[in-house]
């Protein structure tokens, strides 16, 4: 294991370029899937205000 | 197919069915492609256990061209058709493509150091990437610098299909000058001079970055549509609010 780690002396490289690649690619995931979270919750709020909206003026209409 | 897809409604439809899958398969090869690189095969005879880095740099390289050629490529359908999905895909592969970029030249970097003993040399393929990543950066500043949409993404449009230049000069700088990077050892006409034992960690991780990219750039875009439907619906809703209180 510690010679797994020790990568015959080049870990130095070798464990920060895998580091670096992963904080990378793990943050472009995180701030995608947030970004899609985010827009399909204001849009969804938004239509939910929208459908109130209708309903309010259709039973103002009614009455 | 292009204009097929070219409906937004269409495109949302196929996005939806496709996107789930993309990062079940990136996540696949990730988990195949990472073991392989960093636990199977077997150093190199010259670099040692630093070749495990190409693992990551090569495809980091190879991606950033890709995502460049994609947002070049997008850029000229929106500049000609005005298609607003063409744009929304060039907005979208321009921070991966960065992001591919900035991870190319640091992994670089970092196997350099201890092979060539120094972290940075101002050699044509090193230099021609650095403007890659560079070219990302202006791209993203520019439409950001810009508040009318249509006109960012004309400004945008005009500096992504400028900067395609740099494509062929980073592909063929190894070539064309005496550069301390190697030169191509797998896209040669020749084929692949590289060990299978290393071209199988490599392809598989390419393969792993690739679809990873599609994943990123498709779950973007819908959420760049589900954005605008929002916006769409938010004016209404303000116009509606107005005539309202008016009355």
């Amino acid at each position: 294991m510690s010679a797994f780690l020790a990568m015959d002396g080049y870990g130095a490289f070798v464990w920060p370029a895998y580091g670096l690649t992963l904080l990378g690619v793990g943050g472009l995931v995180l701030w995608t899937l947030q970004a899609r979270r985010a827009a399909a919750a204001r849009l969804a709020r938004l239509q939910a205000l929208e459908t109130a909206a209708t309903q309010t003026t259709a039973t103002e209409m009614d009455a | 197919m292009w204009s097929y897809l070219a409906n937004p409604e269409r495109f949302d439809r196929l996005a939806r069915a496709v996107i789930p899958w993309t990062w079940g398969v990136a996540a696949l090869l990730f988990a195949v492609g990472l073991p392989w690189a960093l636990v199977i095969s077997p150093p190199d005879y010259q670099q040692s256990e630093t070749v495990r880095i190409m693992y990551v740099h090569v495809p980091a390289a190879w991606l950033a061209m890709v995502a460049y050629s994609g947002l070049a490529v997008s850029s000229f359908v929106y500049f000609i058709w005005r298609h607003n999905l063409a744009d929304l895909a060039a907005r979208a592969l321009a921070p991966v493509g960065a992001v591919f970029a900035f991870l190319c030249l640091a992994t670089g970097a970092l196997w350099g150091r201890p092979m060539w003993g120094a972290w940075w040399v101002w050699d044509a393929r090193l230099t021609s990437m650095l403007v890659l990543f560079l070219l990302y950066l202006g791209y993203m500043a520019l439409r950001a610098a810009i508040e009318d949409e249509k006109l960012a993404a004309r400004a945008g449009a005009i500096l992504a299909m400028a900067g395609v230049l740099n494509l062929p000069i980073i592909k063929f700088s190894v070539d064309w000058w005496n550069t301390l990077h190697q030169p191509a050892s797998v896209f040669r006409f020749d084929g692949p001079t590289i060990h299978p034992s290393a071209l199988w960690p490599l392809s598989i991780m390419a393969l792993a970055f690739t679809v990873l990219l599609t994943a990123l750039v498709l779950t973007q875009m819908r959420a760049m549509i589900l954005s605008r439907k929002a916006d769409a619906l938010e004016r209404r809703r303000e116009r509606r609010l107005e005539l309202e209180a008016g009355l």
